[in-house]
């Protein structure tokens, strides 16, 4: 294991000790002191952009954001004082002028960064009233199915810059233009459907603002842990329920696969679990001589369907159970010999699942003639 | 130093030692034209958009036509500095200046002064104080105060020709320097001679250079910025064009102190003769033998590369730059790491003004001493200044650290034309204070400059009159500012557009009282609280000029009246009815038909449809003198406020 020394600094008249390599911002975390930072990001590496963090370090001429300021063995450094409070509200004040604000319509509202700071830092109400609002009237990115971006709400904090080239490697998106005009945009500014965007919607999980904001957004009353079923990595995430049904996924910091992370299909390719066009019984076509049909039995519980195969007859499927199921197909698979089969599995199986199936293949079928889908 | 290891650049021409650089300097010398007589026409962009090039040409022609080509040279140089009266000729070997020389004036200069050696008087130019007629440059005033150590090439020699640098004393400081001198001796004559940046933050040059030298690494970098975004500002243009050999040269000398083998200039793409006098200059010592592998036998290796910047204001902040030259978008990055430490590709890099890296040659030929002893105990060398606005003399002026306001705008800059009143001066570009007519005796220097609440700058003097509204200028540098911002950080970005809005409210008649208050507080953030010196400074014109005209923005917001006339929405016209003689000028003149009358009836005009252009006043015949331009509130005319 690697020590990592430790330095000893003071924050507020307070000693706090922190690793080396560790930031004010987050020696003081540590110690439970609140510094506000908006564009602050511990997945992403810090740029010190929106100025919110800024600290007063004794001896050093001007102020330094603490987000990406590293602490040093014996600085004295001040978090709060009129001075400090003054600036951060004549810089949350110029935020809001240019942001379009309507909190109770925002489906951010309860979890914005932004209305946190209102409620810590506050407002001179005569200054602001004489800023004038200057709120843009961009037109809201409604083109990608999973999310939304309103460029009108966002506080040109880069995260999810930051996030699309760090964490995800896609660099679909980056800050263009400059001053008033800097604003996030994909490559030569197309809509997030048509640009390099992979959706993952990474970005807007870190969007500290409604800017980035998922197009449905219900609110889980439950979570549950589990991992990804949609392919073999085995993402762990958590699934959010409100009733019976999945109305959010988020990824699980803690699992060692993906670190919080998920690709588009984990986060929001959920919808299939709870849809009425899928599958609950094995079909079966009709013309096939092995079909029951009078064996069917419709077995429900609870007045739901319990998974039973189906059978088509005479064009149209009918529900055979799994017995019936399996025994038509070991029945079939009877029919041919080593290397006259291939099989094919699938990446939404787990490893296990692939393991089994390729075991199946070489000791029962006997032959190598096996592959998965995630090659093609 | 192992000068057994010969170098490939030994044509007839090539320089591979401090030796062979003097004797192609004698024999240059000994080849020069014994009649003395040379036409040097400027070829500065100032000149060249007033005609020059066609000037030259009739010189070219004209001397052709009577076969006197073995007799007269004509040859092109770089800016004087008073491109405002160019096309600027200098007719040697009198060195006679001839000022808005048109190329109608070709045959006669040829006749009169080639030929027959006689002034041609109308050419010259005329002290208007005393009426004299000045002969050479330096009887003129505008160069009287001037000492020009930076600029002493520039108007002088042919920029594309490096013979010419190497005839007045070019590469001297480089031969000097690489056989005679550690890098270490001359960081220590750089440090000795005071030397500033001069590209705006002032940076002493020699502790930049010894950072880097320091620095651990094996590539290091000198970067020239030759950005210059600063509206107005023409100094280094006029360096890069009109002495391009200099800059290359303190570029060098900055390697070899530095241990960096590669330069980069920097230049703004809207320079394209800057861009091509340097590729020229560049061009001609890499087949010297001065640029490239082991120069003069030292074992130094250096060459210069040329990056064109597309020419954003805050692509001139270092950091920016250097985001610039690696292809990405041109924000600043907060410091620290400093570029000396981690600059470009991550490398060391000393990033050095081109005027500053012009006065390198200088201070490594004469010694640091010397340079330090021109100036003030605290300010030391000279300083071009770009002096532009109301002022009798515009131009470039370089003058001694210490010099006055009053000297420079003055004596130098002739005064302020049309008998008006001086008001105040803006030093040190968008990022600059106002400095009123109390401070004019103020000595221009980092630590005087900064005191009054204004910047040196890169060099900048904006010179107003009382016809120049305050709050006007402040509003229209805020404009500049909120512009220019890379809008990273939201004091910046947001700040200065709201700074600007609210001293456009004010021009207009909307100023609310508090407002001056607020300026001030948004002012504060936005120095206090931004990433790079831009933002830490474009609130310096609003801070500046509240501190001392506070009085004018009280009475735009209070009692609606600017007393320049300069703000349409706070003044009037009308028409003194017992002195209107019903004239009908002023009627036929009115663009928008706002005046009402007719003959034997007192005109008025319709406030309603008023566009404030002025132009009743200026038809109004002198001796009715009828109309007249109030403002204030004053019963009977618009107040919107009410
Ligand atoms: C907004 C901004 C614009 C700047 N523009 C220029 C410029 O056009 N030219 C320049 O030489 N320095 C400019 N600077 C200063 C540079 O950042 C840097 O300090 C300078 O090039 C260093 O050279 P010096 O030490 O020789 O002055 C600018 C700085 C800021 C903050
Ligand atoms: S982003 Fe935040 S501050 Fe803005 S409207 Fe939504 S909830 Fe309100
Ligand atoms: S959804 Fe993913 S790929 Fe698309 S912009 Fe956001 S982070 Fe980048
Ligand atoms: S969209 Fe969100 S994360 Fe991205 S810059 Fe705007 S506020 Fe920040
Ligand atoms: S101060 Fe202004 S120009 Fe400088 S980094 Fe911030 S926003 Fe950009
Ligand atoms: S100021 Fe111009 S518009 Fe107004 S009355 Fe005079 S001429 Fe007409
Ligand atoms: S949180 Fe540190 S500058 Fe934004
Ligand atoms: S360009 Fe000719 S004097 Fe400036």
């Amino acid at each position: 294991m690697i020590r990592v020394s430790s330095v000893s600094l003071n924050i507020n008249g307070i000693t706090v000790r922190a690793d080396e390599g560790a930031t004010i911002l987050t020696a003081a975390q540590d110690a439970g002191i609140y510094i506000p930072t908006l564009c602050y990001c511990p997945d992403v590496s810090s740029i010190g952009v929106c100025r919110l963090c800024l600290v007063r370090i004794k001896g050093q001429r001007r102020l330094e954001p603490a987000c990406r300021t590293p602490v040093e063995e014996g600085i004295v450094v001040v978090t709060d004082d009129p001075e400090i409070e003054r600036l951060r509200r004549v810089i949350l004040e110029l935020i809001l002028s240019d942001h379009d604000f309507n909190c109770l319509l925002c489906p951010k509202s309860g979890q914005c960064r932004l209305q946190e700071l209102v409620n810590r830092i506050g407002l001179n109400e005569h200054r602001f009233n004489r800023l004038e609002h200057v709120a843009k009237d961009l037109p809201i990115d409604t083109s990608n199915p999973f999310f939304d971006f309103n460029p009108n709400k966002c506080v040109q904090c880069t995260i999810c810059v930051r996030t699309c080239h760090e964490i995800v490697g896609n660099d679909a998106i980056d800050m263009a233009y400059r001053s008033y005009d800097l604003r996030v945009s994909t490559f030569a500014n197309k809509l997030l459907k048509d640009s390099a965007c992979v959706s993952c919607g990474e970005c807007m999980e870190r969007c500290p603002v409604g800017a980035l904001v998922p197009k449905k957004t219900e609110y889980p009353t439950r979570e549950v842990k589990t991992t990804c079923s949609y392919c073999g990595v085995g993402c762990g995430l958590y699934l959010g329920v409100r009733g019976n049904t999945i109305v959010k996924a988020r990824g699980d910091d803690e699992s060692p696969v993906n670190k919080g992370n998920l690709c588009v299909r984990g986060r929001f390719g959920y919808n299939f679990v709870n849809s009425p066009d899928r599958l609950s019984l094995p079909l079966m076509r009709a013309y096939d001589e092995y079909a029951q049909p009078s064996s069917v039995v419709k077995v429900t519980e609870e007045g739901r369907p319990v998974t039973l195969p189906l059978v088509k007859r005479e064009g149209k499927f009918v529900e055979i159970n799994w017995d019936q199921a399996i025994k038509y197909v070991a029945s079939s698979l009877a029919h041919y010999k080593g290397d006259e089969i291939a099989a094919i599995s699938s990446a939404r199986c787990t490893n296990e699942e692939n393991y089994l199936f390729q075991k199946f293949t070489r000791a029962v079928l006997k032959t190598n003639n096996i592959d998965h889908c995630a090659r093609l | 130093m192992d000068k057994s290891i010969s170098i490939q650049s030994t044509e007839d021409y090539g320089i591979n030692s401090a030796e062979s650089l003097r004797l192609l300097r004698e024999s240059l010398i000994a080849g020069e034209q014994t009649t003395g007589k040379v036409v040097s026409v400027c070829c500065g962009s100032g000149c060249m958009s007033s005609g020059s090039e066609h000037v030259r040409a009739a010189f070219v022609r004209g001397i052709k036509d009577q076969e006197l080509e073995d007799e007269i040279t004509v040859k092109k140089t770089g800016c004087h500095g008073f491109c405002e009266r160019g096309p600027i000729v200098i007719v040697g070997p009198e060195k006679i200046f001839y000022q808005h020389v048109t190329k109608e004036d070709v045959p006669e200069i040829i006749s009169e002064t080639l030929i027959e050696n006689r002034v041609v008087e109308r050419l010259l130019y005329e002290d208007p104080v005393t009426g004299q007629k000045c002969f050479h440059e330096n009887d003129i005033p505008f160069y009287q105060k001037q000492r020009r150590i930076v600029l002493k090439n520039c108007g002088i020699i042919d920029p594309t020709s490096i013979e010419d640098y190497i005839k007045v004393d070019g590469f001297q400081a480089l031969a000097k320097i690489l056989s005679q001198m550690t890098p270490e001796g001359v960081i220590e004559e750089i440090k000795l001679s005071g030397l500033r940046g001069r590209g705006g933050a002032g940076f002493p040059a020699g502790i930049k250079w010894e950072t880097a030298r320091n620095a651990p690494g094996e590539e290091k970098y000198i970067i020239c910025n030759g950005d210059e975004g600063d509206p107005g500002a023409f100094m280094d243009r006029s360096v890069m064009e009109g002495d391009p050999y200099s800059v290359m040269e303190g570029m060098m000398i900055a390697g070899y102190a530095v241990g960096a083998s590669q330069g980069i200039i920097y230049v703004r793409a809207e320079y394209p003769l800057a861009v091509h006098h340097l590729s020229t200059a560049i061009a001609q010592a890499t087949d010297l033998g001065l640029l490239g592998h082991d120069i003069m036998g030292s074992g130094f290796n250096f060459e210069i590369k040329i990056v064109k910047g597309a020419g954003a204001f805050v692509c001139g902040e270092e950091t920016a730059l250097i985001a610039s030259i690696e292809g990405r978008s041109g924000r600043p990055k907060p410091k620290p790491p400093f570029p000396a430490i981690q600059g470009l590709w991550g490398k060391p890099t000393v990033i050095n003004n081109v005027e500053t890296l012009a006065n390198v040659s200088r201070i490594a030929l004469n010694g640091g001493k010397w340079y330090s002893e021109i100036g003030t105990p605290t300010d030391k060398g000279t300083k071009i200044f770009s002096l532009v606005g109301k002022v009798q003399n515009v131009g470039l002026v370089e003058v001694e650290m210490g010099t006055t306001l009053r000297e420079i705008i003055f004596d130098i800059g002739g005064g302020i034309p049309g008998g008006k009143r001086f008001k105040a001066v803006q030093t040190g570009g968008p990022s600059g204070g106002c400095i009123p007519e109390e401070l004019l005796d103020l000595p221009v220097g980092y630590e005087s400059l900064a005191k009054a609440g204004s910047i040196i700058g890169s060099g900048g003097m904006l010179v107003m009159d009382e016809d120049t509204c305050i709050v006007n200028i402040a509003r229209y540098f805020l404009d500049f500012a909120q512009n220019e911002s890379c809008g990273q950080c939201t004091p910046c970005r947001l700040g200065t557009k709201q700074m600007f809005k609210i001293l456009r409210d004010i021009t207009r008649g909307d100023g609310k009282p508090g407002d001056i208050e607020i300026l001030l507080e948004l002012s504060d953030a936005v120095k206090q609280a931004s990433i790079c010196g831009l933002g830490m400074t474009v609130p310096n014109p609003v801070i500046s000029t509240i501190r001392y005209f506070r009085k004018e923005y009280e009475e735009h917001i209070l009692e609606r009246r600017c007393r320049a006339l300069v703000c349409r929405s706070l003044i009037f016209y009308r028409i003194k009815p017992y002195r209107c003689k019903a004239c009908m000028k002023c009627l036929e003149a009115c663009p928008v038909g706002a005046i009402i009358g007719a003959k034997w009836q007192v005109h008025e005009i319709d406030q309603s449809k008023c566009i404030k252009c002025g132009t009743c006043m200026k038809v109004c015949p002198k001796r009715f003198n009828a109309v007249e331009c109030v403002t204030g509130r004053i019963e009977g005319l618009g107040d919107k406020s009410e």
